[in-house]
């Protein structure tokens, strides 16, 4: 294939960039506009530029303290279900153990519950456990969707490298953490890139979860918007604006992680 | 052990040529037997070791919390019938009976089904095509794969409301380019077909990039020889793409399927959003449905035991699909 780039190529690309970009750039567009403009008759360029839906986003505490909050209860669980993952992923790639197969779709199973078949519980159990309405719930929460999803893409990752680095490593005299710590993740640094952003990204996005387990202190920007909608009619700048912020924070982390993208996985056993 | 140093022996005693053939089937076969363990074993090099379990501990152990405590007291409910919360009733399996016969569950769930099939059938190939149009190497990398990471980065209730404005016919471009520069009537608040292209469109632009940054990380791990092996053999880019690429995507597509199928069978905030199920029931899928008899309704009962065939039919239909796509092409 090489740099010799067939025209077709270029043309998929271009349609496919331009489907993809309509919808976000028509958001940009009434996130600049006031209210009025929006609704009152239908036109390509906005008449009227404005940016007091960011200023109103940037000075009303529930608008951006609610963006904090999803923030941090993202990045918690990122990191978190990295934590967690790791040494699984680990074992799934480098032992057999009793169970291992069972244990491995199991976990997958749970990626697949209808988050609407959890509301009810996690509202009682976070409630009873103390943990409702707090960063580390939600992130925890989120943890169910996220761990087995990490599992399965650092597992293929790791499944990629040979197991001879761990026996050299051990007749070098290295206990497995230190191996673990020293050697192995700047080995696949690039799978831990690649799971944090899909960690991040799938936490970022959820709403139902979050919405149900929070009340005020770690409300999510997400639920902050419906909440919104509902009060004074509906202020479609405003939620524009606050549509187009929400696209930053994830478009840093893949900022972030494109060459690890770029250069490429393959996920060894699924 | 001892029955193979026995077997010489049993021939050494001059039995007949009938017993001595017998025996040597025998061992023949327990050579292949042997050979085929160690094939295994050198297939799948893992040690064995139970103390393995250590490391995953961590992982149950959070899973547990999140996942099979929450699903128990589902399965409680599921069993129960709830008039208040120190007023229940043991009614077993009543609600799973109830539920599976009722026929607007059953409509919900065959237009579920017909949502997921689509959705795979159109994301999975656009998703491919997209990742083996992405440039390789040089500046436009970065650019397009942060472009195309995009959609998935947005609340879903933010794409929701994205497309429940893009798609109005009045104000919003999408509804307005098919109505006036197409030519065709369009309404998706109106018209049930209008509805389910309109989150089916929506789907497509959320997630074909989900399906196309696995496939473009899938293709990248493909050394560059494959290629130029390719092209000394003067291989058309159909037949490079089939036989060297497609084979080496089967791990990340196989997630990709995966993961599509059971996040768009669970579809619910975007279509929430934007049709709210309607027009008449044109787009209430499982999930929508589900949640206005767990939540609207409030009845535990029946809410439980439609969530547990809900995520059994998830888990088989995942199996199926595990199991299939991890045969093919093996």
């Amino acid at each position: 294939m090489g740099d010799r780039r067939l025209p077709w190529k270029r043309t998929v690309l271009w349609l496919y960039g331009i489907t993809l970009l309509l919808p976000l750039l028509w958001m940009f567009g009434m996130s600049i506009r006031p209210n009025q403009d929006i609704l009152g008759s239908f036109s390509l360029i906005p008449q009227r530029v404005t940016f007091d839906n960011y200023v109103t986003f940037f000075t009303n505490s529930v608008w951006y303290s609610s963006y904090l909050n999803s923030i941090i209860y993202t990045s918690m669980n990122a990191v978190m279900s990295l934590v967690v993952a790791l040494p699984a992923a680990y074992a799934f790639s480098r032992f057999r153990f009793a169970g291992d197969k069972h244990l491995f779709f199991w976990l997958l199973t749970n990626r697949m519950a209808p988050p609407a078949v959890f509301l009810l519980p996690f509202f009682q159990i976070y409630q009873a456990v103390g943990l409702f309405d707090t960063h580390l719930g939600v992130a925890i929460a989120h943890m169910l969707f996220n761990v087995p999803l990490a599992v399965w893409i650092l597992e293929g990752f790791m499944s990629g490298i040979p197991r001879e680095i761990d026996e050299t490593a051990a007749i070098d005299g290295y206990s497995l953490p230190r191996f673990f710590v020293t050697i192995f993740l700047p080995m696949i640094r690039s799978a831990i890139g690649v799971t944090l952003f899909f960690c991040f990204m799938f936490s970022w996005v959820e709403l139902l979860i979050a919405r149900t387990i929070t009340s005020v202190d770690a409300k999510p920007i997400a639920a902050t918007m419906t909440r919104t909608v509902s009060a004074a009619g509906v202020d479609w700048g405003l939620l524009a604006a606050a549509g187009v912020l929400t696209i930053v924070p994830g478009a840093i982390v893949i900022w972030f992680v494109r060459n690890y993208i770029a250069k490429g996985f393959s996920l060894g056993r699924v | 052990m001892s029955e193979r140093t026995a077997a010489p022996a049993g021939q050494a005693d001059g039995r007949t040529d009938d017993q001595a053939d017998r025996r040597a089937d025998r061992r023949a076969e327990r050579r292949a037997e042997r050979q085929a363990e160690e094939g295994e074993r050198r297939a799948d090099p893992r040690r064995r070791n139970n103390r393995a379990w250590l490391l995953v501990l961590p992982v149950v152990v959070s899973v547990a919390f999140t996942a099979v405590i929450p699903l128990m007291t589902v399965v409680n409910f599921s069993v129960q019938d709830i008039f208040s919360p120190g007023d229940r009733l043991f009614v077993g399996l009543e609600w799973f009976r109830s539920v599976s016969r009722d026929p607007e569950v059953r409509a919900a769930f065959v237009r579920t089904l017909l949502f997921s099939a689509q959705v795979l059938l159109l994301e999975i190939p656009l998703g491919v095509l997209l990742a083996v149009s992405m440039p390789r190497r040089g500046v436009w990398v970065s650019v397009t794969l942060v472009l195309v990471a995009l959609p998935l980065l947005i609340p879903w209730n933010v794409v929701g409301t994205i497309w429940q404005i893009f798609a109005r016919p009045d104000i919003g471009l999408g509804g307005w380019a098919v109505n006036n520069v197409l030519g065709l009537e369009f309404n998706y608040t109106l018209d049930a077909t209008d509805a389910w292209i309109t989150v089916l469109a929506m789907d497509v632009w959320h997630w074909t990039p989900l399906v196309a940054l696995l496939a473009y990380a899938g293709l990248r791990s493909i050394p560059d020889p494959y290629f130029q092996a390719a092209q000394i053999d003067g291989a058309s880019a159909w037949a490079t793409f089939r036989h060297i690429q497609l084979p080496r995507l089967r791990g990340v597509l196989t997630i990709a399927i995966l993961l599509r199928f059971m996040d768009s069978f669970m579809i619910y905030t975007e279509p929430f959003v934007v049709t709210g199920g309607g027009p008449g029931n044109a787009t209430s899928f499982l999930s929508i449905l589900l949640s206005k008899i767990a939540v609207g309704q409030f009845d535990l009962g029946p809410a439980g035991a439609f969530s547990l065939l809900y995520f059994l039919a998830v888990q088989i239909v995942c199996y199926v699909f595990f199991t299939v796509l991890t045969r093919t092409g093996r």
